[in-house]
């Protein structure tokens, strides 16, 4: 166990945790950040997507040891009322179904469009192919992924 | 939250015939806190009023609707309560929406699976909110003493026009909850529908976008433990002995136990389907932990012996033995053609076949498929002395109640089960063993508990779409006119025929016989069971019988559905031969089928299941050497469709994993291992190999609606396969096709 300083959604969060708990877990069980979702545990699913110092990665396999002081927005970070322009573009199209996945797409999407506001749809694409959705709700994300960049 | 005005004995309508198999129950107790969402027009009322077990409405006209089954992405947790507020005529912008927990005395059929809920709650639904509104008006008239047939309503306002008097409904719902309810009431003609028919948002949206608590997975109580179990390797073994010391060492662990999910002794009902009964249970403070021990611990299995498994619906064999897919594939091949079951037999399909010009006969198959719900199986208990909570998400929670009062001893009227949001159901959760593990864990260890699965867990635990395999054959004349038509099919472990859909009905020598093998893998229902295999089959053969008849394929398909339809063979036939070609005639229409464009290779299918017809034109081009769905044009009758835009979407969906599935699905298995443990090595459909486009259309009519979350999915295979074949010359038959596209690909290059 060691104890680690973390700023989360721009808040200072201390855990006491085995160093190699990956984020997802010490999003999940110890800072009571449930949005962040686990779907399989090997950075296949995109399920679990959070930003660290605004780049997407995979929380299921970032160790709380290496993310230092880095800054982390979960779901629950995004937007203080869910306002991001990805946020509305998802209601917008009405874009989920069972909706499980999609905290982890909205977090792949924003950074996408931080770093490429107008993205093609072979970007879109590319950016967005590591995220799965077993209910195929595919064609609205990339629907509201174009509505959010040309509403940003 | 304001107490509820009304009492019990007074409020027995269900008794009444208008509700006669309705099941339409009245509650007053609301287990749910209530709370409006900041869009909503009002603030929280001071307090609420319960008309009936759907509906309470606030003294400031806010309505509170509950949506009884659970909600697992097929968004009747919105369409439910458009029905009731169409009804109840209020403006939807009032309505609040809450998850009525498991309560078979106030709701009947609190289950999804089928496509049944919207069929099967219409009435029901649609009574509640014309009730409640009868109610409401008499309540006014008595107040203003005029003659109830002079009051009318609209959007949650009481009006008596003469007299220039109105009155909100918050402001009538005291009075209201004392008026009788009628033996029988009004409802809507549906020229009248404000609501019902138009497209509203899934009223949890805001929360999925914002990723606040509503899945299972996501419940938390205070000192609540994480617990994990650990199933056997294989299918065939079972659990020999366990030694848990260095698990119980490791940090955070409380406790590591063997469980017993159900006594041998106990009577299975249908939805107890189990593959392993006896886990062993790692309980501690948190996830990673529990991952961690779990690791520690050095289990022994053992195969088991034959044993046999009776429920409700008969007794199935589980031989012993450590399966694998090819022997599964060899053993099917063999069965293949042989007579076991004669399940319909027209004319005389033997001289048919003697006497044709043109014999085409064809063997298709296809794998076990795992579920793969994105939120894995999970389930909170707590067990205590007073009776269990049990909290998370599952599709059949009457039945999986039942289970667990037998295994722990707990009457019915102690469990308290609460329904979250489920990350994908697709039948999978139908199946809730991990319920009662989670209620003999809590039970166990005296603490509320949330049992986990692991995504390893998940897959290899049992409970696949079985793997089928189907013989057809159809007989044409020197006129190409299809004369006899057989199907033999069967699977692992169950059959994938059904012998009265279509072409039944419309050739007159028709012979449809099945078989099925043993197995001592568990399966069970997933997405348009059997359909999403035989519709497959089915449709693919008809595309080649039409080539080798020299005719269009939705023009021959339109043939033989004008035959069933002017004069069908025999009387069982279980389609609507005119709705049925009304969407291949739509799909028609609406795809352009007779345009030829080039470098676009097009398939058509129809399927009818779940008393919904589809059919899909699909479009396939490709991009730089691969294969890429360009368009699915989709065209749907599942009568009226409650919330357009929604059930658009799971149209879109169903097209979306139809192709995934066709393309790259397959469990497969070796020496009883699943092969397949995770995404990384379980192909699942993603954003670049989705279609582009899909182009969903309704038939408009005034049929009561049917369902909208099977359906549209077994159509999507075939009208792939034949496209593909249009594009290679290359017929598939035997699923998934990735591979056979890619050796095609290979050999050409």
């Amino acid at each position: 166990m060691a104890v680690f300083n973390l700023s989360v959604n721009g808040k200072k969060q201390q855990v006491d945790v085995d160093p190699a708990t990956p984020m997802l877990w010490v999003l999940r069980d110890h800072l009571n950040l449930v949005g962040t979702k686990f779907g399989c545990g090997i950075a296949q699913c995109g399920a679990c997507t959070i930003h660290l110092d605004g780049t997407a990665i995979r929380s299921c396999q970032m160790p709380v040891s290496a993310v230092a002081d880095k800054a982390i927005t979960t779901i629950e970070g995004l937007s203080e009322e869910g306002d991001h322009p990805v946020q509305k573009a998802w209601l917008e199209h009405d874009v989920p179904q069972c909706g499980y996945c999609q905290a982890g797409q909205i977090m792949t999407a924003s950074a996408l469009l931080a770093s490429n506001p107008n993205p093609s749809d072979d970007e879109i694409e590319a950016a967005m192919n590591g995220n799965i959705c077993r209910c195929g709700t595919y064609l609205r994300i990339k629907a509201a992924v174009k509505t959010a960049a040309a509403n940003a | 939250m304001a107490s509820a005005k009304t009492s019990l004995n007074r409020r027995s309508f269900l008794k009444t015939s208008a509700l006669a198999g309705g099941g339409l129950m009245l509650s007053f107790s609301w287990l749910v806190g209530c709370k409006p969402s900041p869009e909503q027009a009002h603030s929280l009322p001071d307090e609420w009023f319960d008309l009936n077990g759907f509906i309470k409405i606030g003294n400031n006209g806010l309505v509170t609707i509950m949506s009884p089954n659970p909600e697992g992405g097929q968004n009747i947790k919105t369409a439910f309560p458009m029905i009731v507020a169409d009804e109840l005529d209020v403006d939807w912008k009032n309505v609040v929406v809450e998850q009525a927990p498991l309560d078979t005395e106030k709701y009947t059929r609190q289950f999804i699976g089928g496509s049944q809920a919207i069929r099967q709650g219409w009435k029901s639904l649609r009574m509640a909110g014309a009730t409640a509104r009868y109610v409401l008006k008499e309540a006014a008239a008595k107040a203003w003493g005029v003659p109830s047939g002079e009051i009318t309503t609209e959007a949650g306002v009481i009006y008596h026009k003469a007299s220039g008097k109105q009155a909100g409904y918050g402001e009538m719902a005291a009075a209201a909850v004392s008026i009788p309810v009628p033996e029988e009431v009004a409802l809507k003609a549906q020229k009248d529908f404000k609501i019902i028919g138009t497209s509203r948002k899934n009223v949890d949206a805001k929360k999925i976008v914002t990723g606040q608590p509503l899945f299972g997975i996501d419940h938390k109580k205070e000192g609540m433990l994480i617990a994990m179990v650990v199933h056997p390797p294989a299918f065939g073994l079972k659990l020999k002995s366990v030694d848990d010391s260095a698990a119980r060492a490791m940090p955070g662990i409380v406790d590591v136990f063997p469980i017993k999910n159900m006594q041998d002794d106990y009577q299975r009902q249908f939805f107890d389907t189990c593959a392993f009964t006896e886990l062993v249970a790692v309980v501690g403070k948190s996830t990673w932990e529990v991952m961690n021990a779990r690791k520690a611990l050095k289990v022994e299995w053992e195969p088991f012996s034959d044993y046999s498994e009776t429920r409700d619906n008969g007794t199935r064999l589980f031989p012993a033995g450590l399966e694998s897919t090819e022997g599964h594939r060899e053993h099917m091949a063999k069965k293949t053609g042989k007579t076991v079951n004669v399940l319909r037999k027209d004319g005389d399909p033997e001289k048919a076949f003697q006497n044709a010009a043109k014999v085409i006969e064809r063997t298709y198959t296809a794998p076990f498929l795992a579920h793969n719900c994105m939120e894995p199986m999970n389930f909170f208990a707590d067990v205590t002395a007073d009776g269990a909570t049990l909290v998370g998400p599952l599709q059949k929670p009457e039945f999986t109640e039942k289970t667990v009062s037998a295994r722990l001893g707990i009457p019915l009227e102690k469990i308290d089960i609460q329904m979250t949001r489920l990350g994908g159901g697709f039948g999978r959760r139908s199946y809730a063993h991990w319920m009662v593990e989670a209620a003999v864990i809590s039970d166990k260890v005296k603490a509320p508990v949330k049992l986990v699965y692991s995504r390893e867990d998940d897959m290899t635990s049992g409970i696949y779409r079985p793997t089928y395999q189907a013989i057809y054959r159809a007989a044409l004349d020197a006129e190409n006119n299809l004369i006899g038509f057989h199907v033999n099919g069967g699977g692992i472990p169950e059959s994938c025929i059904y012998a009265n859909r279509f072409p039944a009905g419309a050739v007159d020598n028709y012979l449809a016989e099945d078989w099925v093998l043993d197995s001592n893998i568990t399966t069970g229902s997933f997405r348009a069971p059997r359909s999403n295999f035989i519709a497959a089959a089915e449709q693919s053969f008809l595309d080649e019988v039409a080539e080798a008849a020299g005719k269009d394929p939705i023009d021959f398909r339109l043939e033989l559905l004008e035959r069933a339809k002017n004069t069908p063979v025999g009387d069982n036939n279980d389609y609507d031969a005119e709705r049925y070609a009304g969407v291949l005639q739509l799909a028609k229409e609406k795809s352009n089928w007779g345009e030829k464009k080039a470098g676009v290779h097009r398939g058509v299918s129809a399927y009818f299941c779940h008393n919904s017809y589809a059919a899909n034109v699909l479009d396939l081009v490709f991009e730089n050497g691969n294969a890429r769905v360009e368009k699915v044009t989709c065209a749907i009758d599942c009568g009226i469709v409650v919330n357009p835009d929604t059930a658009t979407n799971l149209a879109e969906g169903a097209t979306v994993d139809g192709v995934g599935t066709a393309m790259f699905g397959a469990f497969t298995f070796k020496d009883g291992v699943p092969e397949k443990t995770n995404f990384d090595k379980y192909r699942m459909i993603r954003t670049k190999e989705a279609p582009k486009v899909i182009d969903v259309h309704f038939v408009k009519n005034d049929i009561d609606p049917t369902g909208m979350g099977e359906p549209a999915y077994p159509p999507v295979f075939a009208a792939l396969a034949n496209a593909l074949y249009q594009a290679t010359g290359k017929r598939l038959y035997d699923q998934p096709f990735a591979p056979a596209l890619e050796e095609l690909s290979r050999s050409r290059i």
